[in-house]
Formats: C-alpha cells, sequence, structure tokens
C-alpha cells in the first residue's frame, strides 16, 4: 500500500482495527480527541480508547431541544453534531496573552507562553472542516494573525467523518458546506454499518494522512464498499432538518435592516449569547486586565466574547447597540451578510447548532425566510402592501 | 502582539478633563512612523488598553502627541500619568487622513469637541506641503468656550494667511465674543469650491452626520467627504470582533472611512 | 433709492425675488447701522422691523437664571436678524446685539406686512424664504441642545 494522496484511492479499515488508528496517532504524538458522551450530550474531548465513543447512541435535535437517545445497532458514529465544536481547542476559550511587572519607575511587558498541544480531531464533520476553515481566513488570513491559533492549526491532524445521518436542524446542503467531507482533512472515514459489515471506507486527504493510515491494518476498499460509502452520503443529504435559501442572502438582509421582523425575533431573543458560544465560526473575544493584590504584576487575558453582551458595543458611557434587536440584527448580518463582505464566504456552515440551543428556539433559516417573504417592507407601513 | 513601553516626556492640561501625553519613541528607535488619522492603543499599567488617536507629533518627529480626555478607568489613569512615567504602546493602526489624495482640491476640516485632535495631524501635514493645495479651511465647533481644544495653536494659525479658521461654541459663557451656534451654520460663511473640496470630519457621529449633510447640500461629492469613526476596540488586530460597523472593522478599515462607503450605514440606528 | 434697491437684490434672502416684488420691498427698506454694543432690538420690544446684515456680526442673547446675558446664537452677514415680526403678538423674544460695527437694511414690518396682506403672491415669496431660516434656526438650537461634545455621562 503506498503513501497517496490520489483522491481515487480508497481503504477499508474494519471495526475491529481502528483502535490501531487510535494507537497510531498516540504513538505519533497526537492528543486523541474525539466525540464522547458526557452530561447527556455528545461532547469532543480526550479519548483513547474505541470504547470511548459512544457507540449505539443517535441524536434528536429541533428548536431548542437536544436529546440523545439509543440506537438499534451499535454505530460509533451515528450522531449528529454536538454542542460545541472544535473552536475551543483552536481558539482556546481564555487565555493568557502577556504579562507586566512594574520595574523601577517604570514596568515591563513579557508574552505569556504558550504550550499548544498538538491535537488529532477524530470524527470532524464536513461542516466543521469548513468552520476551520473559515476561522483559518478570519485569524491567518489577514495583516495580523493569530499565534495561538497557528500553533494549534498547524500541528493538528484531522480525521473527517462523513455523516451518516443529518441532524434535525442540519443544513449544510443549502451551505453546500457538505455532508461529504471534501478538502481540509489528513483521513476521512465513512462508516459502513450492515448486516454482517461494520467496517470504515477510509480516503487519505494528505501524504501524512497516508502515512499514518499506512500503519492500521486495511485493504484496498471493494466496488460495493465505496457504493455504500457514497450511499451513505447521499441519504444524509436527502434528509437535511432545515433548508437557507442562500441566494442573494447577504444583499436581501443588508437591505432590510430596518424589517419589522427584527423587532419581532427582538421579543423572543433573550441575547443569552448560546448560539455565538456553539456557533463553530463565532471568533469574538474580550481582554481582561488583571493584577495581583500587590499592584507590582498585571496580566493581560484573553476570553471569549459574543455580541449579544451590552458591553461588546460599550462607547462613550453607552452600548451602540442597546436594543435586543439591534444585537440579534448584527448577529445574524454579521454571520449571512457583512462576512461576505469581510473574509469573501458566508460565515455560517448550516449545522444547526444555533437552533438546537438557542432556549427559545430561534431558527435563523426560518428568519431569513420571512424577511425574505415580505423584502422590503418597513417597520410603520402594513405587510404586503406595495 | 505585546505593548511596547514608553516613557512620558511631557504631559499638558488643554482642558479641565483632557490632557496631551508626549512620549518618547521606544528605546532605540529616533522617532515615531505613523499617517494622521492613525491610532494606538494605550495601556496604563495594570488597569487597561484603551485606543486614542495621534493627534500630532513634536520636536521633529521625536515625540508623539495623544489627547486623552477622562471618561473611564483607563483614559483617567492616562490623564494622571507625569514626566517619567510609562505607558504601554501598541500601533499604529488604522487608515489614514486623504493627505495625498486632497492634493490639487480645496480641503475643509470640520471638527467637533475632541475630534479636533485626530484630525490636526492632516492639518499639520497639509500644512507642511501648503503649495500642493487650493483654500484650506478649518471649522471647530465646541461646547463652550473653555473647552476649545488647542486654543493658542488656533490663534497662531489664525495669524496665517493661508488658513480660514472659524471656531464656533454651542454654549456661550463669559466673555465669548466669536460664534455662538452649530458647526453646519459655519459653512455657508466660508467660501470653497464644492465640486473640488475634500472634506475631513471628525467629532459626534451626530455632528458629522448633520456636517456631511450640510456639505452635500452645498454640492460636495459623496467620494470627497471622509469621516472618522468610532467603536469599542479591544484587540485593535481585526479578530476580536469588538470594532465592526456594518462590513467594516473600524481598526483596521477604519478610523478614516468614505462617506459613499458608509453612507447607508450612517443613517441606520444601533448599527 | 437705487442703490437699496440693488442691495436688496443681492441680498441672499430675496435672492431672485422678481423684480416687481423687489419694488415693493424697497417701499419697506432704509440702509441702517449699528455700533458695536447697540442693541437692533430688546426683549418685549414691540416687533415692528428687522434686518438684513450686510456686514458685522450680532449676537442673540437671552438673560440666563443666573442673571447674565448668554447668547444662543451669532449671525452675520447674510443672515436674517429678528423673526417675531411675522407673527402676532409682533414681540421680541430675546435681545440681539451688535458685536462690532454692524451695517443692515431695516425693513419696516408693519408696511411690509400690509403689503403682504395686499399680494398675496409676494406674501407667499416672502413666506418661502422665511420658513427655511426658521426651520434652520431650530434645528440648530435642539443640535445646541442635545449637547453632542458633552462628556459621556456614567
Amino acid at each position: 500500500m503506498s503513501g497517496t494522496e490520489s483522491s481515487q484511492a480508497r481503504w477499508t479499515v474494519e471495526r475491529g482495527d481502528l483502535q490501531h488508528l487510535l494507537d497510531a496517532l498516540r504513538d505519533a504524538g497526537y492528543q486523541t480527541i474525539g466525540p464522547t458522551l458526557r452530561d447527556g450530550a455528545i461532547v469532543y474531548d480526550a479519548l483513547e480508547r474505541v470504547e470511548d465513543l459512544p457507540a449505539g447512541w443517535t441524536d434528536r435535535q429541533d428548536g431548542g431541544s437536544y436529546r440523545l437517545e439509543r440506537r438499534a445497532d451499535q454505530a460509533l458514529f451515528g450522531y449528529a453534531v454536538g454542542p460545541q465544536a472544535w473552536k475551543r481547542f483552536l481558539h482556546p476559550p481564555r487565555m493568557s496573552l502577556w504579562r507586566a511587572r512594574r520595574a523601577g519607575a517604570g514596568f515591563r511587558v513579557e508574552a505569556s507562553a504558550d504550550e499548544a498541544p498538538r491535537y488529532a480531531f477524530l470524527g470532524v464533520r464536513a461542516c466543521e472542516l469548513h468552520a476551520i476553515a473559515i476561522q483559518d481566513r478570519v485569524l491567518l488570513g489577514d495583516r495580523y494573525t493569530d499565534p495561538a491559533y497557528r500553533a494549534r492549526r498547524e500541528g493538528a491532524f484531522i480525521v473527517a467523518l462523513n455523516c451518516s445521518l443529518a441532524g434535525g436542524t442540519c443544513f449544510c446542503v443549502s451551505m453546500k458546506t457538505g455532508p461529504r467531507a471534501e478538502s481540509g482533512f489528513d483521513l476521512a472515514l465513512s462508516e459502513i454499518l450492515d448486516g454482517q459489515n461494520h467496517l470504515f471506507v477510509v480516503e487519505c486527504g494528505s501524504e501524512r494522512g497516508a502515512k499514518l493510515l499506512a500503519q492500521v491494518p486495511c485493504r484496498e476498499a471493494g466496488a460495493e464498499e465505496l457504493a455504500a460509502a457514497e450511499a451513505v452520503v447521499a441519504r444524509t443529504a436527502a434528509s437535511m432538518g432545515r433548508e437557507l435559501q442562500a441566494e442573494g442572502l447577504a444583499e436581501l438582509l443588508l437591505r432590510n435592516l430596518e424589517h419589522p421582523r427584527w423587532d419581532e425575533v427582538a421579543g423572543r431573543c433573550l441575547t443569552c449569547a448560546n448560539c455565538t458560544m456553539v456557533c463553530p465560526t463565532c471568533f469574538c473575544t474580550s481582554v481582561e486586565d488583571l493584577t495581583d493584590l500587590s499592584g507590582d504584576s498585571a496580566e493581560r487575558v484573553r476570553r471569549w466574547d459574543s455580541c449579544f453582551t451590552m458591553e461588546f458595543s460599550h462607547l462613550h458611557g453607552g452600548s451602540v447597540r442597546a436594543s435586543a434587536k439591534s444585537r440579534y440584527r448584527q448577529w445574524m448580518t454579521h454571520k449571512l451578510a457583512t462576512w461576505v463582505d469581510q473574509f469573501g464566504s458566508s460565515g455560517c456552515v448550516g449545522c444547526g447548532r444555533c437552533i438546537t440551543w438557542c432556549p427559545v428556539g430561534i431558527d435563523l433559516t426560518e428568519e431569513a425566510r420571512a424577511i425574505r417573504q415580505s423584502d422590503g417592507v418597513k417597520r410603520g407601513k402594513d405587510h404586503g402592501r406595495t | 502582539m505585546i505593548p511596547e513601553v514608553v516613557r512620558v516626556a511631557a504631559t499638558r492640561r488643554e482642558t479641565a478633563d483632557t490632557w496631551t501625553l508626549e512620549l518618547e519613541p521606544p528605546p532605540g528607535e529616533d522617532t515615531w512612523a505613523y499617517r494622521p488619522g492613525q491610532f494606538n492603543m494605550l495601556y496604563a499599567f495594570g488597569i487597561g488598553e484603551v485606543p486614542i488617536s495621534i493627534s500630532g507629533s513634536a520636536r521633529q518627529g521625536a515625540t508623539l502627541l495623544h489627547t486623552v480626555r477622562a471618561v473611564g478607568a483607563v483614559s483617567s489613569a492616562l490623564t494622571r500619568l507625569k514626566r517619567g512615567d510609562s505607558v504601554g504602546v501598541r500601533g499604529p493602526f488604522g487608515s489614514a487622513w486623504p493627505v495625498e489624495e486632497a492634493a490639487g482640491s480645496d480641503v475643509l476640516i470640520a471638527a467637533g469637541g475632541l475630534g479636533f485632535a485626530p484630525v490636526r495631524p492632516a492639518l499639520y501635514a497639509l500644512l507642511a506641503r501648503r503649495e500642493r493645495y487650493g483654500k484650506l479651511i478649518l471649522l471647530y465647533g465646541s461646547r463652550r468656550p473653555e473647552e476649545i481644544l488647542y486654543r493658542r495653536e488656533i490663534e497662531a494659525l489664525r495669524r496665517r494667511l493661508d488658513v480660514d479658521i472659524d471656531v464656533t461654541v454651542d454654549h456661550a459663557t463669559g466673555t465669548w465674543h466669536g460664534h455662538v451656534g452649530v458647526v453646519t451654520s459655519l459653512i455657508r460663511r466660508v467660501a470653497f469650491d464644492p465640486e473640488h473640496t475634500v472634506a475631513m470630519l471628525c467629532g459626534p457621529e451626530v455632528m458629522m452626520r448633520f456636517t456631511v449633510a450640510a456639505l452635500r447640500d452645498a454640492g460636495v461629492t459623496r467620494e470627497n467627504v471622509y469621516l472618522s469613526m468610532e467603536r469599542n476596540m479591544k484587540c485593535a488586530l481585526g479578530h476580536c470582533g469588538h470594532c465592526q460597523y456594518g462590513s467594516d472593522f473600524v481598526c483596521k478599515d477604519g478610523p478614516v472611512l468614505r462617506y459613499d462607503r458608509i453612507r447607508e450605514r450612517l443613517a441606520v440606528r444601533e448599527v | 433709492m437705487e442703490g437699496l434697491e440693488r442691495i436688496i437684490r443681492e441680498h441672499q434672502f430675496f435672492r431672485d425675488l422678481d423684480p416687481k416684488f423687489v419694488a415693493l420691498v424697497v417701499g419697506c427698506a432704509k440702509n441702517v447701522r449699528f455700533e458695536a454694543g447697540e442693541y437692533l432690538f430688546r426683549e418685549g420690544g414691540e416687533a415692528d422691523q428687522f434686518y438684513l446684515i450686510r456686514h458685522g456680526r450680532v449676537a442673540l442673547e437671552m438673560v440666563s437664571p443666573s442673571g447674565g446675558a448668554v447668547t444662543f446664537q451669532t449671525l452675520g452677514e447674510g443672515d436674517l436678524v429678528g423673526l417675531s415680526w411675522f407673527v402676532p403678538p409682533y414681540r421680541w423674544a430675546y435681545d440681539a446685539r451688535a458685536l462690532e460695527l454692524v451695517r443692515a437694511v431695516s425693513l419696516d414690518a408693519v408696511c411690509l406686512r400690509r403689503k403682504l396682506d395686499d399680494d398675496h403672491d409676494l406674501g407667499y415669496e416672502v413666506m418661502q424664504r422665511f420658513v427655511p431660516v426658521l426651520i434652520d434656526r431650530l434645528q440648530g438650537t435642539r443640535l445646541q441642545m442635545l449637547d453632542v461634545y458633552g462628556a459621556a455621562k456614567k
């Protein structure tokens, strides 16, 4: 078996041999992160054994609702996405930027040490691959780059997973971000589970992916196995939980900034910021300046932030976006419209997390549809009249 | 990006709550490099960082000037700094006033309140190559006479014959004999060629909106009006998301933004 | 008279006024001047004339609660000074004081009001010029009230 980057070559790994993949990753010095079951959800966490995966579990998701359920089979990846993506590993929720110490009449500043772990991500969905690529563009693609993100990103080994089912709130097909993993991975798995077979069809996406696979017992994938892998993707694509008409969406939203729908959703939105916490592309942060009791040393810490907070837009003794309406509008128009101007693509990958994890089930596909259906309506005017 | 620690060379009180800090360059450097309109993030030890526009340089560029108004914890700490104290600096960041692009045109600068500080470097850049420009007009509106910034400099500029300066206040006090009224009322008093005028505006957003309207009424084109916008800032690198204003990040696409680009946003509240 | 007619025709307020109307207006007009410190009119006085400034600056003042005079607006060349001549009870609501030498055209309000009543077309022309000044003053006052340069209140 040769280490080839050809997209034609596919390999089959038996479910029983999957542990070898995890061992190979560990031996190569990676800390493997993958789906685990915790607190009633599928959570990406450290794992070493195939037994740590949520075998036989699936999820049922809808607006404001997430439940785990038992499957009839023992699929290892038979669920959609959990509350958090890989963002918390690549773009840490909290980290020290620098420390300062008084020195004589002045002070000195020193960058904080950053020991970036070498991660291997197991089970990255197509939407998540796109989300990572989007964050690459934001944090590495401009004049200033984020060194902490770069350090974690460059070291990361990515084992993608082609979804075998669509979540109740998924719409990657609308966003053209899935369900097939196209690029941005070292290895991509498709889980085939039927009758007597439980195996993985594996695609190599990089040289190092191929090198790693060389340490795992596998054979060339047969025609039937390839067909089964295709069928999995096709079935998933056909059963999306939601749909978003992305055509002209950015322009639609930007010409409807005064649409009454914003007031309507503001009546429901709690500005709890859940959506920004679970969204795999949201990148906003803030900084905290800390001192110790002696006042001789200080530290600057960076932490995740959300545009839904009042402080986010604080200026001159007040907030530029004080109303819930303006904050919801900011989030949605940034994600679906101004992001395109800023970074060349939509900020949304159709993972549906914001819909699932919103306590009141606000659904941005529904909000976009409502605005599209009454494009051009202004507050104070009757709906439907021209 | 970590702050560079520099020394305060001097401080000067401008008004009751506003001071100008004069900063020495970092160790090993002779001058500060920046473009008019840009800002630095200034760090007060242990308290925090705020964006402050560069308001000029002194001693042939050897020192840098920042005019700070005490409105919060960090800015108040900065205004309490004394000669010899240290301050952290990150920058310079942001876009610049169109000093080059305005060559060949009349230039009208309209500033309001503390907004005079970010545009002052542009004024000096224009004066340094005065022959390249047509008329040079400065309109400055302040709240009260005692809050007029850089008063002595304005008086010195008035003695020049090649700059038109008009100052007005919203509320007259004491012995003020100058203009009283909004800064927009100064526009119709001054003669300029609207089709060949570049306007640079800096001040509270509402003041800039009305000033743009008055300039547009007078015939200045959309592509020739520039505004310095302000939003909450944390990183100044385009990564924290706080300073977004529509599609733009004020820290890197701004703070100086051309009117035609932001025209629609300016009309919407809470953007 | 001819000089006055030209002055009125060229003044910003009456710009583009039809010559037959200019002739009507001239009949109520005369040249005046004020030395620095002189009042054009005082609060409470009868608004029986108003002024078109040709040169010099005028401060509009009111007495503040603490007793002193506060200037709330300054006007100058090209401006109209005095608005209350147009509406009953024709009484000045504030003081207008020359800050320096002021040369102006004074218009007899009683005379002009009669002519506006007699000739509604003239009335409309004057109204069309008068109302924008009112709106401009009102909007300026609102902006001054907003106190936009004030320090942030916590």
